[in-house]
């Protein structure tokens, strides 16, 4: 019998694994599964679940620009990280946020439909506010990698089809 | 003089497992259980530690035995994994793959007309090996009613007390078999009182699933009448580096070695630097690849169990074993292989007591396994 910790793993590695095939691989039946889900789901644990989309593979005209944003700040007695973060992380555009340490304090990444929109946003929305005293930002010229994933042409199996 | 096969190889069939082979590359599309290899490729960390051997123009021969640093963290390795102390300079010979050990040991340890006994269902390269060395072989079944481990009882059957040696892999291919430290004390028991030596095929000995991998070379009195096989192909999924080792005693390893070098000189190069990589940092990916062996394994003992296929719970290597529903296992493997395109290995491919038996590895990508086993319950039906 597994973990319900595994129960995670297994999500993380494919979040559409099926009640049914997580109950094959862990030896939980079906309905312990579905309880240790929504517990999970329940507790904040799992946040939600989303697809890995190399969009540079999409067929389509549609541009997806995204930035990562480099930021300082500067805090007072009334002003925490928090306070900015909450601040910053309720904007759309912001797909993560994160207090980094180093030479600057927040690293956020956000997403739009242009470059013209994105720098927009980051000089209408964000560097306007107080106790942001810096913003550089990066645009996202190529994915290699996202979540564990790489996006390459899938590997071709090489092996034998049948061997001893 | 015409070129005709010598009679030792004449004596050898094809393999069981070259026709389905065969069989196998005429379709398209067909989902493979029938590999007896790593679907992943090799830790990276090793690969570009190949790489960089290439680079940096290391491409010579290395001494025979392998390269000293190779032998060194093997050594140290095998003390820290498996219990097992030996001397980098005297008792660890590095070689093209665990198979080429092997195939040492019957040369070089054993004389034409000597016997081994071999356990069986088995890797498909133990009865030719010995035949190839003039050895004869005893067949020793084992038996699904002892979930395939070898036990005295078998072994005084099959006649094996005249054998002067013996040779098995645990955790087993085709099986999935392991055996406990326990269960092996009969074994080296058995051995003992009937003077043989032992080489013990530890190739699959990291990917066990229920309790730790014991050599029968850490058991009283083995240590000098054992042979230990081991190699980079399974955990480490480095089938295409053919890196393997063999450990034993001084005498049996000196002898394996002059074979060694009039034949092979040394394993390949570029191989070794991936094998010292591999050692040193990359137990990591070995431990995230035992426990996607593991999921699939619970997967598909659980999808045959669904089925109603009657399979012990195998608990190493990356292989299920369930009895096959036909009488004749080969008939099914075909008539599913031609209707559904899952290919599996009929049991009789391993020798004696593979018979009725189907091999189904799970060294395939969860999707794969789980059309596999959806293709393989409409067949039934």
């Amino acid at each position: 019998m597994s973990s319900r910790r595994e129960i995670l793993n297994l999500l993380r590695e494919n979040a559409r694994y099926t009640t049914e095939d997580l109950a094959h691989m862990t030896g939980f039946s079906e309905s312990e599964v579905e309880t240790i889900v929504e517990e999970f789901e329940e507790a904040g644990v799992i946040c939600g679940y989303q697809a890995v989309v190399d969009w540079s593979a999409v067929d389509t005209d549609e541009e997806r620009v995204r930035a990562t944003v480099e930021l300082n700040v500067a805090l007072d007695r009334e002003t925490n990280y928090s306070d900015i973060a909450d601040r910053i992380g309720k904007f759309p555009e912001v797909t993560s946020l994160r207090l980094v340490s180093g030479d600057y304090d927040f690293d956020l990444e956000v997403e739009g439909d242009s470059m013209r929109e994105v720098s927009h946003f980051i000089s209408d929305k964000i560097a306007p506010i107080p106790e942001i005293t810096q913003t550089v930002t990066h645009y996202i010229m190529e994915s290699y990698k996202e979540q564990g994933m790489t996006f390459d042409d899938h590997d071709d199996d090489d092996r034998l089809s049948v061997s001893p | 003089m015409t070129f005709e096969p010598a009679d030792r190889v004449d004596a050898v069939p094809p393999s069981g497992i070259r026709r389905f082979f065969e069989l196998a590359e005429e379709m398209d599309d067909i989902i493979s259980l029938g590999v007896g290899e790593p679907d992943f490729s090799a830790p990276w960390a090793a690969r570009e530690a190949a790489i960089t051997s290439l680079e940096r123009g290391q491409t010579s021969y290395t001494a025979n035995r392998g390269k000293r640093e190779l032998r060194e963290r093997i050594a140290g390795y095998e003390t820290e994994r498996h219990d097992l102390t030996y001397d980098p300079d005297e008792e660890i010979l590095v070689t093209a793959g665990a198979s080429e050990g092997l195939d040492l040991a019957f040369r070089a340890l054993l004389d034409p007309g000597d016997s081994i006994a071999v356990a069986q269902p088995c890797y498909v390269s133990y009865v030719p090996g010995a035949t190839f060395a003039g050895v004869d072989v005893v067949d020793v079944p084992t038996r699904v009613e002892d979930e395939f481990k070898l036990t005295r009882e078998v072994l005084e059957q099959s006649g094996a007390a005249e054998a002067d040696a013996l040779v098995y892999c645990y955790p087993n291919n085709p099986t999935g078999a392991t055996m406990t430290g326990e269960e092996l004390r009969e074994v080296a028991a058995f051995c003992r009182e009937n003077d043989l030596v032992v080489f013990a095929d530890e190739i699959y000995a990291d990917l066990t699933y229920e309790h730790d991998h014991t050599s029968i070379a850490t058991l009283p009195g083995m240590r000098e009448r054992t042979v230990v096989f081991n190699g980079f192909s399974k955990a480490f999924a480095m089938t295409g580096f053919r890196l393997g080792y063999a450990m034993g005693p001084p005498e049996a390893i000196t002898a394996m070695n002059r074979v060694h070098q009039y034949t092979m000189l040394s394993a390949p190069t570029t191989a070794q630097y991936a094998a010292i990589e591999a050692l040193e940092n990359c137990w990591e990916e070995v431990e995230e690849m035992t426990s996607q062996y593991d999921r699939r394994r619970n997967y598909v003992l659980s999808r045959l169990d669904g089925m109603g296929l009657d399979c012990f719970p195998a608990s190493g290597a990356f292989y299920a074993f369930p009895e096959c529903p036909w009488d004749d296992a080969s008939e099914f493997a075909e008539s599913l292989l031609q209707s559904e395109g899952v290919a599996v290995v009929p049991g009789t491919a391993f020798g004696e007591g593979g018979d009725g038996h189907l091999r189904l590895s799970y060294a395939t990508g969860l999707d794969d396994l789980k059309e596999a086993m959806n293709r393989m319950e409409s067949f039934l039906q």
